[in-house]
């Protein structure tokens, strides 16, 4: 491999980390902050997906749908958080597990009802639809460019919001003391919905942006969920920079061992996970 | 007032009915034929089983649906691709319906459930496409006839083709999953055979369509041509992708016939042209049958046929056969076989015989994607067969 074909791999494992990172950022704060283990997180990616199908194909404008479908996401994860979730932040684990694995299979439901169980294709944007060539033999979609820096953007968006707004401060002092951050006056209550929202808005996204890249399919939240547990495992629960480097190690890993040991490939990420949660238990950045 | 003891006679009655009519199907000549349908009608396959659902309608409807002079009736199940379900499903079938013949089915995984219950029940199976080479290898049955392909017998042509352009050198990509690997297999025995060398074989999880790190691979190794095993949306998700990595016109592009079949419509084609396939059929095929088949399929069911109606066609075709040497006697079981065996089936694909493992025995076609049509530049093998390995009938 020369040096113009390692930088290459090294674009494509950030893009994949990055897009890993924008849904397990939602699932490691929600769980952090609000305790919820959200298995349903990768439907909300699932329903993003579907929902930029349904919305190019009424509108023909990919960045149209994307914007819209945040202002929905948020909506939408605002509305459950308040009448659904809400009610499970102090029950068992357990419970919230049944809650969120009964969601999967209702969310499922509705997109078959609306949808169907086809695999759909949501068309590259024209504006997006050409290639850079890199070497004499390789080009670069525009498009992967492009949601390469959506989600920086976006990642970089929350780790300003995290660290330096009054908001993220709160959501901080949440995370680390929520009786405490309560009873210094933060409301908590709209906190816990803000973050949720947030948090289903991120997946529903990274599914809008991954759409026309990877075909649009039932059950497609479902695959990514595993992964994004691996990331907030190795990550450290509830810590948004260990989900960070946990994605990107993730999307390294995923990517050249497809590359460099392809008979391997599918189990590399797990074995990372092993590896971690043998030597560093609470994950490489405990909260 | 219903004494006990006339409920006891009642049920005793019933019952001995109902064991005499257990053997019924047996004996009387008359009843119509049970024929069991089991495709995937609904989801990703629906397209396809409903194109074996046609072909194998076209073909009894042209004999008058008569099967050896006894009229027919059609038991449907919907197998939903789904394997969790697949003895379940078959058993409706078998157990319920009483069928003599089940037809089915497009997705391995389900197959593998139909085999099992063919297996134990020894009811007449028909496989109109499933690929997985246990069904007529290691686990072949005197009851099982399939009249599609083995995954290993399209990609075992396409070595030869490769070789005689010079490309020397390959790469080979697929899904990882029974699919892909026995196309895989294939493909190798085929290019090594031919003297060529696979510099790298690449996979994804099935129905991962993540190309990109694998494309770039293929960027960097610069092999002469690319060889693969996609079929459906994957498929037509990784044209686009090669051509967008501007891998298309460069490295030549290679592949089992289902990488283009039925899906070359306009938005997909441009990306597509000089795709090179193997396949025991092309829509495009310039035969009087072919074309026969084409018009009249199209008159009956205002689509156009593909290679799943003809495989579905020829199942139809290969059970009239078997069952006229037997004047639809359903029972006589060795000697329906015998002659489902020895059939020769006038295919829209070419004529083909059954291999002593039950399957095709068949040309393969060198197909070349020109414009929306696979067209067909010439007979990559002759009269094909899969190995059978490991299969003890004949």
């Amino acid at each position: 491999m020369d040096f113009a074909n390692f930088f290459i791999q090294l674009l494509n494992s950030v893009q994949y980390g990055l897009l890993l990172f924008l849904l397990a950022a939602g699932l490691t704060l929600i769980f952090g902050i609000m305790g919820v283990v959200n298995l349903a997180h990768g439907s909300f990616y699932m329903l993003g997906a579907y929902t930029a199908y349904a919305l190019t194909g009424a509108w023909d404008n990919l960045f149209l749908a994307v914007l819209v479908g945040a202002v929905i996401s948020l909506a939408i994860g605002w509305t459950l958080e308040k009448i659904l979730f809400k009610h499970f932040y102090k029950r068992d684990h357990l419970d919230q597990v049944l809650l969120t694995f009964g969601l999967i299979y209702i969310f499922e439901e509705i997109r078959s009802m609306i949808w169907g169980d086809d695999v759909h294709n949501v068309a590259i944007p024209g504006s997006l639809n050409w290639s850079i060539g890199l070497t004499d033999t390789l080009s670069y979609p525009a498009y992967r460019l492009f949601m390469l820096a959506v989600c920086l953007l976006l990642a970089l968006g929350l780790w300003l919001l995290i660290s330096r707004t009054k908001i993220g401060m709160k959501i901080r002092a949440g995370a680390f003391n929520s009786d405490m951050a309560q009873a210094l006056g933060v409301n908590i209550v709209r906190l816990h919905a803000l973050v949720f929202a947030l948090g289903v808005a991120l997946a529903s996204v990274a599914g809008m942006l991954i759409s026309p890249l990877s075909s649009v399919y039932p059950y497609m939240g479902s695959q990514v969920l595993i992964m994004c547990f691996v990331v907030v495992v190795i990550g450290g629960i509830g810590s948004v920079r260990g989900a960070l480097t946990a994605a990107l190690l993730v999307g390294l890993v995923d990517t050249f061992g497809k590359v460099l040991l392809p008979q391997f490939a599918s189990m590399l990420v797990y074995v990372l996970m092993a590896l971690v949660l043998l030597y560093k238990p609470e994950g490489l950045f405990k909260q | 007032m219903t004494s006990r003891r006339q409920v006891l006679t009642q049920s005793a009655a019933f019952l001995g009915a109902a064991s005499a009519g257990l053997m019924l199907p047996a004996r009387a000549q008359n009843a119509k034929v049970r024929i069991g349908l089991m495709l995937p009608y609904t989801g990703t396959f629906a397209q396809l089983g409903l194109a074996c659902d046609n072909g194998f309608r076209m073909a009894l409807e042209e004999k008058g649906n008569k099967l050896g002079g006894r009229d027919i009736e059609y038991f449907k199940v919907d197998d939903e691709s789904e394997p969790s379900k697949g003895v379940e499903n078959a058993n409706k079938l078998v157990q319920r319906d009483k069928v003599d013949v089940l037809v089915g089915t497009v997705h391995s995984g389900v197959q593998m459930g139909i085999h099992k219950v063919a297996r134990e029940t020894g009811v007449l199976s028909i496989i109109p496409n499933a690929g997985m080479h246990a069904a007529t290898r290691a686990l072949c049955a005197p009851n099982v006839f399939r009249t599609s392909f083995t995954n290993s017998q399209p990609t075992l042509a396409l070595g030869k083709v490769m070789m005689a352009k010079g490309h020397k050198k390959a790469v080979w990509i697929t899904w990882k999953y029974a699919a892909g690997d026995e196309a895989g297999e294939g493909f190798k025995e085929g290019y090594l055979a031919a003297g060529g060398t696979i510099v790298k074989e690449l996979g994804l999880p099935f129905p991962n369509v993540e190309f990109q790190a694998l494309l770039t691979e293929i960027a960097s190794i610069k092999p002469d041509a690319v060889a693969c095993f996609f079929s459906g949306g994957g498929a037509s998700k990784f044209i686009r992708d090669y051509a967008a990595a501007g891998l298309a016109g460069k490295i030549p592009l290679y592949g089992s016939g289902f990488l283009t079949e039925g899906l070359l419509d306009d938005e997909l084609a441009p990306s597509a042209q000089g795709i090179t396939t193997t396949l025991h059929y092309s829509t495009s095929l310039a035969t009087k049958r072919n074309d026969a088949f084409r018009l009249a399929y199209a008159k009956a069911f205002k689509m156009q046929p593909d290679v799943y109606a003809v495989q579905g066609y020829d199942a139809g075709q290969l059970l009239i056969q078997g069952a006229a040497a037997v004047k639809g006697d359903f029972s006589n079981k060795k000697a329906l076989y015998a002659a489902m065996e020895n059939a020769v089936i006038d295919s829209p694909r070419g004529k083909w015989t059954m291999s002593k493992a039950h399957n095709p025995v068949q040309d393969m076609y060198v197909r070349v994607v020109k414009g929306k049509e696979n067209v067909v530049q010439g007979v990559a093998a002759k009269a094909l067969s899969d190995s059978g390995v490991g299969c003890k009938l004949g």
